[in-house]
């Protein structure tokens, strides 16, 4: 319950972190907020030969908004969103998703683009990136580049980031206005990883039809899974109870999750459907009461 | 590979401390093993029970989750320095205390450390948000109940005083 022996290195810039991982490749692993990485060194499941912290970087922390984009530094701590009020409105997923992220001395040091990068399939952030069309800035010693969330989960604990790029900037674009946000899911104990969670959007029209509908889920594959195709059919109708129901039963037929000793697949499945019922449903009437 | 070492300074309970620490050893470690601050405690060693609790900067972090190299000019609180000069308890030490808040105890420096922090910044919790703060923390003796009783009553006190 000891990590293996690294060299440790505290990076002084983003410049400084990205020539160390250029020189060290896959040998080497930044530490951002450790809350994942750390245990899995306790547990030598992760060996990194070199460690690179990018705690003390300054411009990987914080908020900064445009008005085209809000973006996020990567070393921004759960606790900081959780207590910017103007965020947390802003990304209502988010804010309703960090109370079920972990507990508040997890929260108080991990990350959120230690969270994305890790790509846990069970976590709740992932999934939101993907409801919101996120975007991920990723830069090498001398290249960058652009990553749409579609594209950057691509397997269990596995993003598009090559062993020479780092995550430096995460770039959200505030909703559509009318649009209702829910995020809920169902763990065995507040905290825990999600048997399955879902983030839900619904952007409605003038005369109160359906304009546009989000939906994506953790813990039900490999990776975080955008299911919007299945809520297309409510796109240009008033989402009725029936129509919902609909969407929550296609749905299911497009996921195929993977039960673990704690839930069986068909549990899992289960509650994916009742739970894209009820965001839904909580999504649209938010936005019809203007929350 | 040989040890890779790095000289440190940091301030834990308000004392500056110098020690040269191999980058491998967790925080949790160097408080017990280092400093001989044997009073916080390491349970499950990865970030599960919160019996290592420590504040990092005024903030309750896990120290079996962090480097003592990552503490380099950092503020360290542990359970040692909760009582004041006199060694008179903290009101929820003396609150857990009355309360019969603990039995075996070894998970009470992590829940003294959590809860004072959450104290500081709420002084008036409900009982709910004092069992969200305390969620982070696992105790298999007391069942909770004695533990959030004795935190609403050290908020009752504090604020009374």
């Amino acid at each position: 319950m000891k990590p293996a022996s690294f060299k440790y290195v505290a990076a002084a810039s983003v410049d400084h972190a990205l020539s160390l991982k250029a020189e060290h490749g896959d040998d080497a692993k930044f530490l951002a907020g450790g809350q994942s990485l750390m245990p899995a060194m306790n547990f030598r499941l992760a060996q990194p030969a070199v460690l690179i912290d990018i705690n003390e970087i300054a411009d990987l922390t914080g908020i900064r908004r445009s008005a085209a984009a809000t973006r996020v530094g990567p070393v921004t701590r759960y606790r900081a969103l959780q207590r910017d009020a103007a965020f947390a409105r802003d990304f209502a997923l988010i804010g309703e998703a960090l109370p079920h992220i972990a507990h508040p001395q997890i929260r108080n040091r991990g990350t959120i683009g230690g969270n994305l990068a890790h790509a846990d399939p069970a976590s709740e952030l992932p999934a939101i990136a993907l409801a919101l069309g996120a975007r991920f800035h990723a830069r090498t010693a001398t290249q960058e580049r652009w990553i749409e969330a579609s594209d950057f989960f691509v397997g269990a604990l596995t993003t598009d980031l090559q062993p020479d790029e780092m995550l430096v900037d995460i770039e959200l674009l505030l909703p559509k206005p009318r649009t209702g946000c829910c995020f809920m899911e169902i763990a065995r104990r507040r905290g825990d990883f999600a048997i399955v969670g879902v983030a839900a959007m619904m952007t409605l029209g003038e005369r109160d039809e359906c304009t546009d509908v989000r939906l994506a889920f953790c813990g039900v594959g490999e990776t975080p899974i955008d299911a919007s195709s299945a809520a297309e059919v409510l796109v240009g109708g008033t989402p009725t109870e029936a129509a919902i129901r609909d969407v929550a039963a296609s749905m299911q037929g497009m996921i195929d999750p993977g039960g673990s000793v704690h839930a069986t697949a068909d549990y899992q499945r289960h509650i994916a459907g009742v739970l894209t019922e009820r965001a839904l449903r909580t999504a649209h009437q938010r936005v019809r009461d203007g929350r | 590979m040989d040890g890779d070492f790095h000289d440190i300074t940091l301030s834990v309970n308000g004392k500056q401390y110098r020690r040269r620490v191999e980058s491998r050893l967790l925080l949790s470690d160097f408080i017990r093993h280092d400093l001989a601050l044997a009073g916080t405690h390491v349970g499950c060693e990865h970030g599960v029970c919160g019996a290592c609790t420590v504040l990092l900067d005024g903030q309750p972090i896990r120290s079996c989750l962090m480097l003592a190299v990552q503490a380099r000019n950092h503020e360290i609180s542990t359970v040692e320095g909760l009582t004041d000069k006199d060694g008179e308890y903290h009101p929820l030490q003396q609150a857990m205390h009355d309360h019969h808040g603990l039995q075996c105890g070894y998970c009470t420096p992590g829940i003294l450390m959590t809860m004072t922090a959450f104290l500081d910044e709420n002084p008036s919790p409900t009982e709910d948000d004092v069992r969200e703060a305390l969620s982070g923390n696992l105790c298999r003796c007391t069942g909770y109940q004695n533990i959030v009783d004795a935190v609403m009553t050290a908020a009752m006190r504090t604020r009374s005083r």
